[in-house]
């Protein structure tokens, strides 16, 4: 078996060559970048809003155990039935038995990054129900059996053919070309649904401890329909969710929905308090909040690195990332892509087997540059580098450099490996980008510099030679 | 079987973690590292967001004519009509143009006056209602909370319009407002909401900006994904 590792190394390689893929994304991700910037430009101060969404965020995960404490009896007063799930598993199990409990046949499901992150849908479905993802891009990936591409933007790596063929393919619809006729067939078949499912499922984006209320964001309407039709709502949500109060959500909206989609403000801004009260004409009759830990209190407890859990999934770090834009989503091999994925992959699922994505960036600094709520993402990634190299040294490296060390120390060996260097380059060439290269990784795609014809060294001492000489 | 809540465990592996305070809290990644870290003052609240967001006008005429130019750019139809015998006609109008043949909406005056006057079949969602039913209508008329310049959003709950489905279902929503509704940004229309409804707050609330769209295909612009494909927003008076 291949290791994550090999995985991630043989599937950029694959993708980056991909020059159509490449083409969809660069065209994709430029759209975005023009809108972005567009309302960004009407922000008075963004740095300001920045700083002050990150200082919010910062309140609230180092209070994390009273404001969540707060948004549980918050919501327990109004009937919400909350499930506190430590692990991914538990999260699961809980829900299936709530779907068993209520003989739950048929689940709607509004895109949640969480409900990915525990495998939901394959629980639900080993138990017996039907799960239909009615987000528009995951409906597709659900249909393709594959992964969210992007945590945002699922299906961004098709194309309106590849879609209309799936659909042709699965729905039987006929084949069109317009992505309006396509978003079309999608309404008419989560119509059906909408109407007869027995369960909703959602994620949510901010927990407002204060009102204790959820806060889901979204474009299309299929959350607002996932969490008002069906008689049982069950939303699951990362801990690291909460912001202190309702007012905060000024803030956070509006830069969600410009940093994330490059909008002013994102569709639909729902906020949900409970199961139907009393007065109330509709909603589900029961309300589960399930609030999953799955290792976040491992990354909380790294102070250094405990700025990622301010992450509103907002995908802006992708969006911007040179080597998300080569090696696309799906190499990652992760719930959470792109440079947010990379910084905190590790935490949520082990140093040692997840490590090679904290060398996934060019360190060029644009995640850390794009993120609304200021997360220090490149020089978290160092961080994961060197505590990855603390945990388990290589031993080639630890050869490696004292043999580096060595030689540094001692000006005679410097000389003499640099002019090694210069007698084996010619060699080089014989072997250069084939299988006994040792060098092959590096000079398969790129060139090798050649060493200098004279060393600085033997440079300078000649300089001052001939200085010499001129001055006598 | 009951599975067991986590919730000890979890709250005390939050304590434990905690223990360690964080190096820094600023966004500000130039400043000085070796500069002292700022006081742990209350974070900013919503009054300061103002001074940062994109700006709105301080009267009531210029708040409007900002929210009717982002509603323009959501491809929302905004219409400022000057008394409900107005609002009235446009709606005969808009039916005619769209052939509705059965409206949804809630008792709320001047709603559900409205909705009547155009006799045609009158779903009222306040008693309860059929999915089916409602999903058959082809317009939705409601009242709100708030609208909102900033942004060109419509603020909705449970109460001000008919409760969660009705807005959302029917492939075209009409909402009722009034001149006294229109607020600067949402931090005014949150503090409007919580002064209405705190601590007995609605079940649900929304802020609706624009018609439902998509862009999960080649990142173009869709209208009507799930939720309404046509939204009308009526200021009368």
């Amino acid at each position: 078996m291949l290791t994550f590792a090999q995985d991630f190394t043989r599937a950029a390689a694959r993708v980056t060559a991909d020059l159509r893929h490449r083409g969809l994304i660069q065209r994709a991700l430029k759209s975005y970048e023009v809108k972005r910037d567009e309302f960004k430009g009407r922000y008075q101060n963004w740095g300001e809003a920045r700083q002050a969404a990150s200082e919010i965020k910062w309140e609230a995960i180092n209070h994390l155990d009273r404001y969540l404490a707060e948004f549980i009896a918050k919501l327990e007063a109004r009937g919400t039935r909350v499930h506190v799930a430590g692990t991914g598993e538990q999260a699961r199990d809980y829900i299936v038995q709530v779907a068993k409990e209520n003989q739950v046949r048929t689940i709607i499901k509004s895109k949640s990054m969480t409900a990915e992150e525990v495998d939901l849908n394959e629980a639900l479905e080993h138990a017996g129900c039907i799960v239909f993802e009615s987000d528009l891009g995951e409906y597709i990936v659900q249909l393709r059996h594959e992964k969210p591409y992007h945590l945002v933007f699922p299906a961004m790596h098709l194309t309106r053919d590849e879609i209309s063929d799936l659909f042709h393919r699965e729905l039987g619809s006929e084949p069109t070309n317009s992505p309006e006729e396509l978003t079309m067939i999608a309404r008419r078949v989560m119509r059906q649904n909408y109407c007869r499912a027995d369960m909703g499922i959602s994620g949510a984006n901010f927990a407002v401890a204060e009102t204790g209320m959820i806060s889901i964001t979204e474009n299309e309407g299929n959350a607002r329909l996932t969490t008002s039709l069906p008689k049982i709502h069950v939303a699951i949500l990362g801990i690291e969710k909460v912001v202190p109060h309702l007012e905060d959500l000024a803030l956070f909206l509006p830069m969600l929905a410009t940093a994330g989609a490059g909008q002013p403000l994102t569709c639909y801004n729902s906020l949900l308090g409970g199961p139907r009260q009393p007065d109330e004409v509709d909603g589900p009759e029961q309300f589960h909040v399930v609030l999953l830990d799955n290792r976040r209190t491992e990354l909380l407890a790294d102070a250094e690195q405990r700025d990622a859990l301010h992450c509103i999934r907002c995908g802006a770090c992708l969006n911007v990332c040179p080597i998300f834009k080569n090696v696309g989503g799906h190499s990652y091999g992760t719930t959470y892509q792109g440079p947010i994925g990379s910084v905190i992959t590790p935490h949520l699922r082990g140093l040692q087997n997840w490590k090679h994505l904290s060398s996934a960036s060019s360190l060029c600094g644009a995640c850390t540059e794009a993120c609304p709520v200021g997360i220090d993402l490149h020089h978290h990634l160092l961080q994961n580098r060197r505590n990855a190299v603390k945990g388990k040294p290589s031993w080639w490296e630890k050869i490696a450099y004292a043999g580096f060390v060595f030689v540094m120390r001692r000006p005679f060996l410097y000389l003499a490996s640099g002019k090694l260097g210069s007698i084996f380059f010619p060699l080089h060439k014989l072997v250069r980008g084939g299988p006994l290269d040792p060098l092959q990784g590096w000079t398969r795609t790129r060139e090798f510099p050649a060493p200098a014809k004279e060393s600085f060294q033997v440079y300078w001492k000649k300089k001052k030679r001939e200085a010499g000489h001129g001055d006598s | 079987m009951a599975i067991p809540d986590q919730r000890e465990e979890v709250f005390a592996r939050i304590r434990e973690a905690l223990r360690e305070p964080a190096p820094h809290r600023h966004a500000d990644h130039a400043a000085d590292a070796s500069a002292p870290a700022a006081a742990d003052g209350p974070p900013p609240d919503a009054d300061a967001f103002r001074a940062w967001l994109p700006a709105v006008g301080p009267t009531l005429e210029e708040q409007i004519a900002l929210f009717a130019q982002n509603a323009a750019q959501l491809k929302a139809d905004f219409r400022a009509v000057a008394s409900p015998d107005e609002a009235g006609r446009v709606l005969a109008t808009l039916a005619r143009e769209n052939n509705w043949k059965r409206v949804a909406t809630h008792r709320h005056a001047p709603v559900s006056d409205l909705a009547e006057k155009l006799g045609l079949p009158c779903l009222f969602t306040d008693a309860g209602y059929a999915t089916a039913d409602l999903e058959s209508c082809d317009a939705a008329i409601t009242g709100c909370d708030a609208l909102v310049a900033q942004t060109g959003s419509v603020l909705v709950s449970g109460r001000s319009a008919g409760g969660r489905a009705l807005s959302v279902l029917p492939p075209h929503h009409v909402v009722i407002a009034g001149r006294s509704q229109v607020v600067p940004d949402l931090a005014a229309a949150l503090r409007l909401a919580r002064q209405r409804y705190a601590p007995d707050w609605p079940s649900f609330l929304s802020f609706i900006t624009g018609p439902s769209r998509t862009g999960d295909i080649e990142r173009i612009l869709v209208l009507g994904a799930h939720g309404p494909k046509q939204l009308t927003i009526l200021l009368v008076g």
